[in-house]
C-alpha cells in the first residue's frame, strides 16, 4: 500500500472499510491510516476494530475485503466499530443481556 | 522425519497407546469414571455416549473412536438395559484386533463388582499392550484436524492463518488436514467453493453452508457467543473469515462427514451440521464435540486455536494450543503450546509460526506431551445428530 499508515493499525485488503488495531489504544489517539489523520472516540483493545473514512448507515462493512455485515448507522472516521453500529447480514450476535460491558468508551 | 508409530493388527498406525473406557449410557458413568482413575496418567480414557436411545450416528462415531489408531485396547461398560448395540460394538473392536471387553453393571453384581472387574482388565490390558509392535509412519499416514474456540478478532489475524500454513506445509507433503465447523463458514461459501478440486465439489461445498447458515438461522442463535463479542468480533461472517483462515491455500479434496476416514492424502471439510431437518439442538454444543469427530475421521491429534483462552484438550488424539492473542499468552501461558501473538507483536512471521506448529506436529506425534496432556485435560462429548451419507460429489475427483 502506498499511502500511510500507523504501524499500530492492520488493513487487511486494500477495499477494506474497517481498520484494525494491533494493541490496545487509548481514546484520544490519534493515528494515521492511508495518510488521513483520525482520533479514536474510544479505547479500542487488540483486535477490535474502528472506521478511518465515513461509512453511511447501510453500507457493506468489509474486512480481508469480504463483507462482514452492514452499518446500523452512520459511523465517522475514528469510531470505534462493532456490534452497537455493525449487524450480519445472516444471523444476529447474541450478547448476555443489556447491562454486558461487551465495549468500553462511548456509546 | 518419521515417526515412530504404534502398529495396530488392522494395520492402522497410532501415535498413542491408549486405552479407552467407554460408558454406553449414562447410567454407567460413574462406574466408568472410577474404573479410569486409578491409571488416568497412564493412558487410560474415558470416552461415552450417555443417551439411552439407540442412534446410528453416535454408534458410528463410537465404533471409529473405539477403532482409532491411537487406541490400544476397550473396555465397553453397560448398565444393561440401554439401547446401544454394545454386542455389535465388541465384535467390531475384537475383530480390528484390539482387545475388548464388556462389563455388564446389571449382570456383574452392581457397583462394586463392576468397578473391581474393570480394574482388573485395565491392570492387566496395561501390562498386554507395554508389548504393542511399533513401525516407522510417514507424515503422508498422519491425519490432523483443527478447530478454534474462545475466539477473538486476534484468532483470524494470528494463530489461523497460522495453522493453515502448517496445513498447507503439511499438504504439501500428502499429509491428509481436516478443517470442519461449517456454522462458521458462513459468508465463506463462494470462496471456498473455488479452491474446490473440481467444479461439483465447489456447489457441494456452497450447498453445506447454506445448509448450516440454515439449522443455525432456525435456532437463532450464530456460532459466536458473547466471549466472542468481547473479544471484538462482531458478526459471524467476521468470525468465519478468521475460522476460514485455519484452513490454509490447499486446494479442498472433499467433503466427509463425522466417522468418514479420507482414504487419501489432502484437505478435506468435514461437515458437521446434521442433515433433514434440525432436531436434537445446537449441531455442536461445545468444541470438544468437534474434536471427537475429527477423531472419528481419523485425527490423530488436533491444531486448536485460541484467543480468549481454551483450556481444553481430549481423550484419545493430543490437542495443540495455538494462542492469538498476546496478552492471553502471557496471562495463560502453561495452557498455550504456541505463542501465535508473536506476529500481531511484530517478533515473528506467520510462515515461522507456521512452520513452528509443523514442527511440533511432528515432535508431538512422536511422543511429546502437549501441555493439555500433561495438565491431564481429557475432555470428551457426544450426542444425538443424525447424518445422510455422502453424495459422489463430494469425494475427490468425482468431476
Amino acid at each position: 500500500m502506498s499511502q500511510q499508515t500507523d504501524d499500530r493499525v492492520l488493513l487487511m485488503a486494500p477495499d477494506d472499510n474497517v481498520a484494525v488495531a494491533k494493541f490496545d489504544m487509548e481514546a484520544g489517539t490519534r493515528l494515521n491510516v492511508q495518510d488521513t489523520a483520525i482520533v479514536l472516540n474510544a479505547q479500542i483493545l487488540i483486535g477490535h476494530k474502528f472506521a478511518f473514512k465515513p461509512v453511511k448507515k447501510g453500507e457493506t462493512i468489509v474486512k480481508y475485503g469480504a463483507p462482514i455485515g452492514i452499518a446500523t448507522q452512520d459511523i465517522a472516521p475514528g469510531e470505534y466499530m462493532h456490534i452497537h453500529n455493525v449487524a450480519s447480514d445472516y444471523i444476529p450476535t447474541y450478547t448476555l443481556d443489556e447491562g454486558h460491558e461487551f465495549f468500553t468508551g462511548a456509546h | 522425519m518419521t515417526i515412530n508409530a504404534y502398529l495396530r493388527p488392522d494395520g492402522r498406525k497410532g501415535i498413542r497407546n491408549t486405552v479407552i473406557v467407554a460408558y454406553l449410557v449414562e447410567c454407567a458413568h460413574h462406574v466408568s469414571r472410577e474404573i479410569v482413575y486409578p491409571y488416568r496418567e497412564q493412558g487410560v480414557h474415558l470416552i461415552g455416549f450417555p443417551g439411552c436411545f439407540p442412534n446410528p450416528y453416535s454408534y458410528k462415531m463410537m465404533e471409529q473412536l473405539c477403532t482409532h489408531p491411537n487406541v490400544g485396547a476397550v473396555l465397553l461398560v453397560s448398565l444393561g438395559c440401554e439401547g446401544f448395540n454394545k454386542g455389535k460394538l465388541l465384535e467390531t473392536i475384537r475383530q480390528s484386533g484390539r482387545p475388548g471387553k464388556l462389563v455388564i453393571i446389571q449382570d456383574t453384581g452392581g457397583t462394586r463388582k463392576s468397578i473391581d472387574e474393570g480394574k482388573a482388565w485395565v491392570e492387566q490390558t496395561l501390562k498386554q499392550l507395554e508389548s504393542t509392535p511399533r513401525a516407522p509412519m510417514s507424515v503422508d499416514e498422519l491425519i490432523v484436524g483443527t478447530i478454534c474456540g474462545g475466539s477473538d478478532a486476534t484468532s483470524g489475524l494470528t494463530a489461523n492463518p497460522a495453522m493453515g500454513r502448517a496445513f498447507d506445509f503439511l499438504v504439501e507433503q500428502n499429509a491428509t488436514c481436516i478443517f470442519e465447523e461449517t456454522g462458521e463458514l458462513i459468508g465463506m461459501e463462494h470462496w471456498m467453493a473455488k479452491r474446490a478440486d473440481n467444479p461439483a465439489l465447489g456447489e457441494e461445498i456452497v450447498k453445506t453452508v447454506a445448509k448450516a447458515a440454515k439449522y443455525y438461522a432456525t435456532y437463532g442463535h450464530a456460532s459466536i457467543g458473547p466471549g466472542n463479542a468481547d473479544g471484538g468480533l462482531t458478526t459471524i461472517e467476521e468470525k468465519s473469515l478468521g475460522a476460514y483462515a485455519k484452513s490454509g491455500q490447499s486446494v479442498i479434496s472433499g467433503i466427509i462427514k463425522p466417522g468418514d476416514v479420507p482414504l487419501r492424502g489432502g484437505l478435506y471439510l468435514l461437515d458437521v451440521v446434521p442433515d433433514g431437518e434440525p432436531r436434537f439442538g445446537f449441531p455442536n454444543i461445545s468444541d470438544n464435540a468437534e474434536i471427537a469427530e475429527l477423531m472419528a475421521c481419523g485425527s490423530h491429534l488436533s491444531l486448536f486455536s485460541t484467543g480468549r483462552g481454551s483450556v481444553v484438550g481430549s481423550a484419545i488424539a493430543p490437542v495443540i494450543k495455538v494462542c492469538a492473542n498476546p496478552t492471553t499468552y502471557k496471562r495463560m501461558s502453561d495452557d498455550m503450546d504456541v505463542d501465535a501473538g508473536r506476529i500481531l507483536e511484530g517478533r515473528a512471521t506467520l510462515d515461522e509460526v507456521g512452520r513452528e506448529i509443523y514442527d511440533l506436529i511432528l515432535r508431538v506425534a512422536n511422543g511429546e506431551q502437549t501441555k493439555s496432556e500433561a495438565l491431564g485435560h481429557q475432555e470428551f462429548i457426544l450426542t444425538y445428530k443424525r447424518f445422510e451419507p455422502l453424495g459422489p460429489a463430494c469425494f475427490p475427483s468425482a468431476a
